[in-house]
């Protein structure tokens, strides 16, 4: 799960790393309020959304009065930002956080990561940080200081110093900065998060270390144990698609295509849509319907699958283990009697029951395309698919 | 032969008591050789009770010293499942298979701290389990669809497993083992591990190895089966459609920092001499071609 640049830095504060005295907006009067607040004669205004990148792409605007304030958030509240790591359609800008503008003499990066291959976190430093970071690491990766923090053990002050020290800095904002490190994997840690990041870790002119962007991920199979966390979530900033799946309880995916999937397990789910790809079709998502699949669950996936209006062709593929054939052609049967389901439907059922399953598929009357292999089911779906195109163009 | 598992291993169950445990206990036992190879069940505080005549004891050491168990599988729910594990390396059990899904990734880190210098594998979590066909299964994959015989099969999926295992049957070629790895980022036994059992093990005459994005688990196999392995092993990686920074479905399963991408893993497979193929449909049919 994702949380917000200003959501980050509170809990970043919380656990001791100095960050700007900022406020948030939800319109362009609070924005100006906010700054005024604040005092100072300059003053950044930073979209919220949950994305890297903003800078590039407009979302961070440098103001020299109240009303400037109030016209940068006049012009971004309400908009959709684009960066390179959003999907084309961008993501809605809802809050605003606004932050005296800080002069600083130096950028740096810090970053706490997971590291699957040591199952331990790897603290991430260099000496030049800000918007050009991945650029960097890529040309030269040697100008990134690592360190591996065993997590029965912790952080410990000489590797917190080793990092500051190899990224240039004076003498004395050494001890600031094992300060931050240890706080902020105190949080990492606490808080269960997989990311932890700072770009930049500013110094400033003044000789303070200050984290002046924020950015977190936590797991979300830790979020039982978090409720805090979880009441951070904002779902403006979510797939709506995703949403819906999660308050279902299914897990899904939102892709480009027109092939709703319907299918049990994760890799199956995903080699379902690489053969569909491989059939000359696009799919539309990823979606688990998990183990036990009951006849309402089937159903309440092909609500959320039709949900998206790119869907030209529904392929049900299960490979039904623990899972019974039966109950899933019962669901089928269920959503396209009581749903307008008005696309195509490819299903194919293998494993348990699976023979039932067709029976009940057959004697029911509804609609549906029956394939009896993977490769099929795949070929099935595209065709329909193309089938489905012209007609409608 | 086969490897990790066979009709003598002697199986406790973690969890037992709860409706998972339950339903696949059941299960097991009336596959093959289950009712000589179930021997206890653990559930604190239901200790001296039984489940369908399988005793049940509050501790994983009292259940092994009762019963000279060597294996355990666990059903226990996500947030007390790690310490079921921790439980059963105290033990020291020699193998322990972790079914259950959704152990934040901190509690697996400690488990595998912890578990460095002793004396137990485990397999998992988030995996369907371990099954050497008409000996013992342990876990929850459809019993029938195997057969036994001569392939080896490693993967991080369940479902996706069972398709594959499914393909091969068909077409006449049984399987030694079938070892689910799990979808968790932070697990026991890799790819790279099933691999070097396979081919030690004297039954198993080829490997399926099936993978996903995220992580480099697949790449490491690779290299390592260049060097180490006589036997032929074909592959595939799900997930080539999969848009990166997203998880899809598995903790595990997703792009990171340009990392861990499907056509990333092919080329990395196939540079190690191992051929895959990117029809989920053509996994049975590749295998049999390099026989």
């Amino acid at each position: 799960m994702n949380i917000h640049e200003y959501q980050a830095k509170a809990l970043l504060e919380e656990y001791g790393v100095p960050v700007p005295a900022g406020g948030l907006a939800y319109s362009p009067e609070q924005a100006a309020y906010r700054a005024k607040e604040i005092g100072g004669e300059r003053w950044i205004v930073k979209a919220q959304i949950h994305s890297g990148a903003r800078g590039k792409a407009g979302g961070v605007r440098l103001c020299a009065s109240e009303r400037e304030v109030w016209e940068a958030a006049n012009d971004l509240l309400g908009r959709r930002l684009v960066t390179a790591q959003t999907a084309p359609r961008g993501k809605g800008v809802y809050r605003l956080y606004v932050e005296p503008a800080v002069a600083c003499a130096r950028e740096l990066y810090m970053s706490m990561v997971l590291d699957r291959a040591s199952e331990r976190i790897v603290l991430a430093m260099s000496a030049e940080g800000g918007a050009e970071i991945e650029d960097l690491i890529k040309q030269n990766p040697a100008a990134v200081v690592r360190v591996i923090i065993d997590p029965a053990v912790g952080i410990l002050a000489f590797q917190a110093r080793e990092a500051a020290f190899a990224c240039g800095l004076d003498a004395a904002l050494i001890s600031q900065a094992e300060h931050i490190l240890l706080a902020a994997y105190r949080l990492f840690r606490d808080r269960d998060a997989t990311l932890l990041e700072t770009n930049p870790l500013v110094v400033t002119e003044d000789g303070r270390l200050l984290a002046l962007d924020a950015k977190m991920t936590f797991d979300d199979n830790a979020l039982f144990r978090h409720q805090k966390i979880s009441e951070l979530r904002d779902k403006s900033q979510e797939d709506p698609r995703e949403m819906g799946a999660v308050d279902r309880g299914l897990s899904y995916v939102g892709l480009e295509g027109d092939i709703g999937c319907i299918v049990n397990g994760a890799g199956l789910a995903m080699a379902t849509m690489d053969i569909i790809k491989l059939c000359g079709g696009e799919p539309a998502n990823f979606l688990d319907i998990g183990g036990g699949a009951s006849p309402e669950r089937v159903a309440k996936a092909f609500r959320l699958v039709l949900a998206d209006e790119r869907v030209r062709v529904i392929l049900v593929n299960i490979f039904a283990g623990i899972n019974r054939c039966d109950w899933v052609a019962e669901g089928v049967v269920k959503a396209m009697s009581e749903l307008d389901v008005g696309v195509p439907v490819v299903v194919r059922l293998s494993g348990t029951n699976a023979e039932k399953g067709a029976q009940i598929l057959k004697e029911s009357g509804v609609k549906v395309t029956v394939a009896s292999t993977l490769a099929e089911a795949g070929e099935k779906a595209a065709d329909a698919a193309r089938q489905k195109t012209p007609a409608e163009n | 032969m086969s490897v990790l598992i066979d009709k003598n291993t002697r199986v406790i169950t973690q969890g037992m008591t709860g409706k998972t445990g339950r339903f696949h206990t059941v299960h097991c036992r009336e596959y093959a050789n289950g009712r000589e190879c179930y021997v206890a069940g653990v559930t604190p505080g239901k200790g001296g009770g039984d489940f369908e005549g399988v005793p049940i004891f509050n501790t994983v050491a009292e259940a092994r010293e009762a019963t000279r168990a060597n294996a355990t599988v666990i059903y226990v729910p996500p947030p007390f499942a790690a310490k079921a594990i921790e439980e059963a390396v105290e033990a020291e059990m020699e193998l322990a298979v972790c079914i259950t899904e959704g152990i934040p990734v901190r509690d697996m880190m400690r488990v595998r701290a912890m578990m460095r210098g002793t004396k137990t594998t485990l397999l998992g979590p988030n995996c369907p389990g371990v099954i050497t066909p008409d000996e013992i299964k342990i876990g929850i994959m459809p019993g029938y669809i195997h057969k036994k015989g001569g392939v080896g099969v490693v993967s991080r999926s369940g479902t996706l497993t069972y398709e594959a295992v499914h393909q091969l049957t068909a077409l006449g070629l049984g399987q030694s083992t079938c070892v689910g790895i799990g979808g968790d980022p932070v697990n026991g036994l890799k790819h790279r591990d099933v691999l070097e059992l396979f081919e030690r093990d004297s039954e198993t005459v080829a490997v399926v190895m099936v993978g996903e994005i995220g992580g480099s688990d697949e790449e490491e196999a690779a290299e390592w089966a260049r060097e180490n392995m006589s036997k032929p092993v074909v592959g595939f990686i799900a997930g080539v459609t999969a848009p990166p920074g997203k998880r899809m479905g598995h903790a595990g399963a997703i792009i990171s920092g340009g990392s861990g991408a499907a056509a990333d893993k092919i080329a990395a497979l196939e540079s190690c001499g191992i051929q895959t193929t990117k029809n989920p449909a053509e996994i049975g049919a590749l295998l049999k071609s390099v026989l």
